[in-house]
């Protein structure tokens, strides 16, 4: 196939966890690719590419998006948000400490995705029922938990933010 | 995969967009969310060498109420956006709309997917197709000839098949009238998949009777058709019960037609027609 569009490199900028980085890209990068390839921003996983998995959860201007269903040019100008920014100075945050202690992880493949997602659902949502935290979980895909351990991570997380306010 | 090479535009205004898409020509496209259109040019599918992004365009993202008991949705609306929004902002008649999105896929598809995109995406079983034929919806198209209105019994024309020009830029989708007593319903095959079969309800209700309606059937055939069978049980009237209601629900998938398929696609796809209509009347009727 040789009728394709001229391959030209675009300059952009990314705001991802609060600093801001100038990228050469293609404009067919995705967002995933360019945050792992680009930035080596490699904790945001990518599976099936094409928003099912949502293994490439992140924070797009604080809501839950997939990374691989937007290309990196139309991210310019948001606020980017990824599982390596909820960790503080090599702590876990209360949400990655409630999906150890739940046992919300085996493999680790679906986790960045579950975090963020969890992440950008209860900013919005604090009071979320534990019905409504596994509607939201039916988000993601995991192979391993079988779900529940996740739906209780949350659920645990959330009940612990809500007695801290 | 990865999508093919292609080049990008932003665009700065819906005027400019149109000027984009008409100049660059058949083989540009809009995108919107890319809820669909990025999945599509990942796998190929899809793989237009210009696209013209109109995402930034904040001036098409409202819900607007006006004295004429109209909605009009600006086509860069998020699902997540109605999902969330007030009575105020819907107006009391499209809580209908709000109710309905939470069938369409999940959280992190419905906060970048626009009402826009899945119109003029035009699947048949997506939500907003549906109930744009139910509720009379019309669609405003930009083009570089100015403006034109689209009723919704003419917009969508078969499988991913809209009456949108290349060079037209859906802007705004008026929902005329309010539909108080209205319900969307449906099937999947896992939370959050596209349906397989999907209904809107709209009834005419008062004092506890029913003097017709509109019945909306998603997934029966290429783009959302309405059932004239069952609009006609409903338009004889009678208590809003399950007397009607059965009756109703039994004329739309007795017209849903024979089996269209050598398996029993055709007898599941009426069961499920039938018990999706009555639900949605039901449900329609408890608002
Ligand atoms: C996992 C998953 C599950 C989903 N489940 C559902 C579901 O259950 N129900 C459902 O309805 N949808 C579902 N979707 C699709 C989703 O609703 C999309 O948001 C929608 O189909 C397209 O909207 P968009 O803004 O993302 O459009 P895009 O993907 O950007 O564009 C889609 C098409 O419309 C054109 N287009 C977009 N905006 C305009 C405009 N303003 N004027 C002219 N042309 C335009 C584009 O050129 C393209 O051809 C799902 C998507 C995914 C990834
Ligand atoms: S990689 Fe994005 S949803 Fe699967
Ligand atoms: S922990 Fe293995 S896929 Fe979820």
């Amino acid at each position: 196939m040789t009728d394709t569009a001229p391959r030209e490199r675009q300059l952009i900028t990314l705001d991802v966890n609060g600093e801001r980085h100038e990228l050469l890209i293609e404009p067919r990068r995705t967002l995933v690719d360019a945050l792992r390839h680009d930035l080596l921003l490699t904790g945001t996983h990518v599976g099936c590419e094409h928003g099912i998995c949502g293994a490439c959860t992140v924070l797009v201007d604080g809501a839950p998006a997939r990374a691989c269903l937007m290309f990196a040019a139309q991210a310019e100008g948001a606020r980017i948000r990824t599982v390596e920014s909820l960790a503080e100075d090599g702590e876990l945050s209360d949400l990655q400490r409630a999906f150890t202690e739940h046992h919300g992880l085996q493999c680790g493949f679906c986790t960045p995705g579950f975090l963020m997602l969890a992440e950008g659902f209860l900013a919005e949502r604090p009071a979320a029922t534990k019905e409504e935290i596994r509607e939201v979980v039916a988000s993601n895909l995991c192979r391993c938990t079988g779900y529940q351990t996740i739906v209780e991570a949350i659920d645990d997380c959330a009940a612990r933010r809500r007695k801290e306010t | 995969m990865k999508p093919a090479p292609f080049v990008y535009h932003r665009a700065r205004d819906a005027v400019g967009a149109t000027r984009l898409l008409a100049e660059l020509g058949d083989e540009s496209k809009v995108i919107a969310g890319g809820q669909s259109l990025v999945a599509m040019m990942n796998f190929r599918l899809a793989r237009p060498r210009h696209l013209v992004d109109v995402g930034g365009l904040r001036e098409l993202d409202y819900l607007r109420t006006g004295p004429d008991g109209a909605l009009r949705v600006g086509a860069l609306t998020t699902h997540h956006t109605v999902e969330t929004a007030s009575d105020e902002r819907l107006g009391s008649g499209f809580a209908v709309l709000r109710a309905a999105m939470e069938w369409v896929g999940h959280l992190p598809i419905r906060t970048r997917g626009t009402v826009g995109g899945s119109i003029a995406h035009a699947d048949a079983t997506a939500e907003w197709c549906l109930l744009a034929v139910a509720l009379d919806a019309e669609m405003v198209a930009l083009g570089p000839g100015g403006e034109r209105r689209i009723p919704a019994a003419d917009f969508f024309q078969g499988y991913y098949t809209s009456a949108l020009d290349p060079d037209e830029l859906l802007v705004e989708v008026v929902f005329p009238r309010p539909a108080r007593y209205a319900a969307l319903t449906e099937f999947a095959e896992r939370r959050g998949d596209f349906a397989t079969v999907s209904t809107v309800v709209a009834l005419d209700l008062r004092d506890g009777a029913v003097h017709g309606g509109r019945v909306a059937l998603g997934g029966v055939a290429p783009l959302p058709v309405r059932s004239p069978e069952a609009e006609a049980v409903l338009a004889r009237g009678g208590p809003a019960g399950p007397e009607l209601f059965t009756a109703c629900a039994g004329a739309a998938a007795a017209a849903a037609g024979p089996p269209d398929g050598v398996s029993g696609d055709g007898d599941y796809r009426a069961a499920l027609i039938r018990e999706l209509v009555r639900r949605a009347c039901e449900e329609a009727v408890s608002r």
